[in-house]
């Protein structure tokens, strides 16, 4: 499960000598992310975003527990309870804004962690299970934090379920008992409210669960790195602590500052003011979007506007639901023996002048209203994100010449590695 | 298990080619009952997500419609969703007639979107089938679209004065639902 060359966990205390032959918690521990785990030397701060992720996890459901103690999952009450918490709980202020604005930067430092993954291909051989389960971990997050917006019932929640449930509809001939059966009614009402929280109570746990998998998975052939260079000998790696969780801690604390920024100062900036007018079914709102972190899955779904053998409205959520799901073929579309994208000057081209363009176009174009020049805009990029995994991807993997690999990842750092390849403590990685 | 192992290993009894043995027999009469029991329980987890009797029950709507001018709309709920119920103008009713309704996305005339002898009452769902929203045109001063019936905000979705799908997202025409008129001046719906 680790390099020969990890260290050893040693119990110190009787304690803990008792403790080890019972319940070994600390040595996992010791192995997973203390001075048991070696890690590459050269990792750059953006291997910080996986620690950053699992935090705002944990931020997540400590500020959701405390919510609920005060929030009510009733559509008479629930907008009022959200607001007695705004207003009457000591604190509650704090909590429901560290809490909406926790969900954001789950979403932003995820983001960064996949496409971390996209350009150094973290997703190819042998971490190819880390990859799909990471996939697993974001519907997870989505479908959370779907369900986490419709609690405070206002109309953005409302008109959100209705909208997301509405794609259900979609479905030939079973769409519509479907959405009926979800929502437990004709209308998002007090059984959808109700099933809704039970979920998004239930999921980030689920997803706890996924994450341990995740990390379990990664710790087999251990951390890439940015050479994409797998490690050959002890010079290669340090251990995780204190190297990393220094480091880890470094980066934690600048995007305190950004969070703590948004929460004290900016709490409802990427919220929406209609979202504090009470749900009310008969009145829709003039500009229905969507969280900005799922702008650019939403411009995809209203990317499709005219029929083509299946109705238009059926494309969109069949584009939309594909757009996540072609990322599980992604370790067998790059067919690269080269991980990282620094070696790879022509995916290195369309990485940065097309996928990174595309998505900040569809981002913008989910937040925008639905007419031109945004539809328009909409469709070129939703074709270019799909030509980009399905066919540039593979094509570029199979025609590119990358730039010569350095030989080791200590050779990478310290610009020589006088250690023999085969010596005495180059046994290769289990 | 251990005892089991050495019974079977030490019995002379137990032949190789001996068909169904009574072992056999229970292994498939317990996984049946385990299977037929756990799909049991399945079913009941499922149907209680579906509508319950409660909000089943206020799925009929009785609307007064005497009270409607020529021209004018009103908002009444059904299901908890909006229900528009439109007295169409002679205009209204001649422009949707023009239209040949095989040239349309959901073929539909206007003889069969209302009940006969009421060609001027359009009673439809205010929900766009695109992906819900409440068209706007039934309020007085709301923008009718570029067919004079009802427009979608969300995704611009244009329906004309049979609230017939003319342009943008929207699948299909809005939904007339089961209706009947009950005296001439009040319908029930569901």
């Amino acid at each position: 499960m680790s390099f020969p060359w990890a260290r050893q966990y040693q119990p110190a205390t009787g304690l803990t000598k008792w403790l080890d032959e019972k319940l070994p918690v600390p040595r996992l521990v010791y192995n997973a992310v203390g001075a048991g785990y070696p890690v590459p030397r050269n990792l750059s701060y953006f291997w910080n975003f996986g620690v950053l992720a699992g935090f705002f996890l944990t931020l997540q459901i400590v500020t959701g527990i405390v919510l609920a103690m005060h929030y009510a999952a009733n559509a008479q009450v629930a907008f009022a309870t959200t607001e007695h918490i705004m207003r009457d709980i000591n604190w509650g202020w704090l909590m429901r804004y560290a809490h909406a604005n926790g969900a954001s930067f789950f979403f932003i430092v995820v983001y960064i962690h996949i496409f971390r993954g996209l350009y150094y291909s973290s997703y190819k051989a042998p971490r190819e299970m880390i990859w799909l389960l990471g996939v697993v971990i974001f519907l997870l997050m989505m479908a959370t934090a779907f369900m986490g917006y419709v609690l405070p019932w206002g109309q953005m929640s409302f008109w959100g379920a209705k909208v997301i449930t509405g794609l259900f509809g979609a479905i030939p001939l079973v769409g519509e008992p479907i959405q009926v059966w979800l929502l437990g009614g004709f209308a998002p009402d007090n059984a959808a409210l109700n099933r809704f929280f039970s979920l998004h109570f239930l999921l980030p746990f689920v997803t706890l669960g996924v994450v341990i998998m995740h990390i379990w998975a990664l710790h087999i052939p251990g951390s890439s790195n940015p050479t994409g260079v797998e490690v050959k000998s002890e010079s290669d790696t340090v251990p995780f602590h204190p190297y990393y969780t220094a480091k880890d801690g470094f980066g934690l604390g600048i995007a305190l500052i950004g969070y703590f920024a948004l929460v004290f100062f900016l709490p409802n900036y990427l919220g929406h003011p209609d979202n504090y007018i009470e749900a009310n079914p008969l009145s829709t709102p003039a500009h229905i979007v969507p969280e900005w972190y799922f702008w650019p899955f939403y411009a995809i779904l209203r990317a499709f506007t005219s029929d083509f053998i299946l109705p238009a409205k059926l494309w969109g959520v069949i584009a939309m639901f594909a757009s996540i799901l072609l990322w599980f073929f992604l370790p067998w579309l790059d067919k690269s023996p080269v991980r990282s994208g620094h070696y790879r000057p022509l995916f290195r081209k369309f990485f940065w002048f097309g996928l990174i363009p595309t998505m900040a176009v569809l981002f913008y174009c989910g937040g925008a209203p639905a007419e031109e020049p945004y539809v328009m805009l909409s469709q070129i990029a939703t074709a270019y994100y799909f030509l980009h995994f399905l066919v540039i991807l593979p094509i570029v993997s199979q025609i590119e010449t990358p730039e010569p690999l350095p030989y080791s990842i200590t050779e990478a750092v310290l610009h020589s590695d006088k250690k023999p390849v085969l010596g005495e403590n180059t046994a290769p990685a289990v | 298990m251990a005892d089991t192992t050495a019974t079977m290993e030490n019995s002379p009894k137990i032949e190789k080619d001996e068909g169904v043995r009574r072992r056999d027999f229970l292994d498939v009469a317990a996984l049946s009952a385990a299977g037929i029991g756990g799909l049991a329980v399945v079913y009941p987890l499922i149907s209680q997500m579906a509508p319950s009797k409660d909000v089943l029950a206020a799925s009929t709507t009785e609307v007064d419609v005497s009270a409607i001018e020529v021209g004018q709309a009103i908002k009444a709920v059904f299901r908890k969703q909006p229900l528009f119920v439109r007295r169409l103008t002679p205009a209204e009713i001649a422009a949707a007639q023009a239209v040949p309704a095989g040239s349309l996305r959901d073929p539909q005339t206007l003889e069969e979107r209302t009940k006969e002898g009421h060609l001027d009452m359009l009673v439809t769902m205010g929900v766009c089938t695109h992906l819900g929203c409440v068209p706007l045109g039934a309020a007085e001063g709301e923008n009718k679209g570029e067919f004079g019936g009802y427009f979608c905000p969300c995704h611009g979705s244009h329906y004309d004065t049979a609230a017939r799908i003319r342009k943008g997202p929207a699948p299909s025409n809005l939904e007339v639902p089961d209706y009947e008129f009950t005296s001439d001046t009040v319908i029930q719906v569901g």
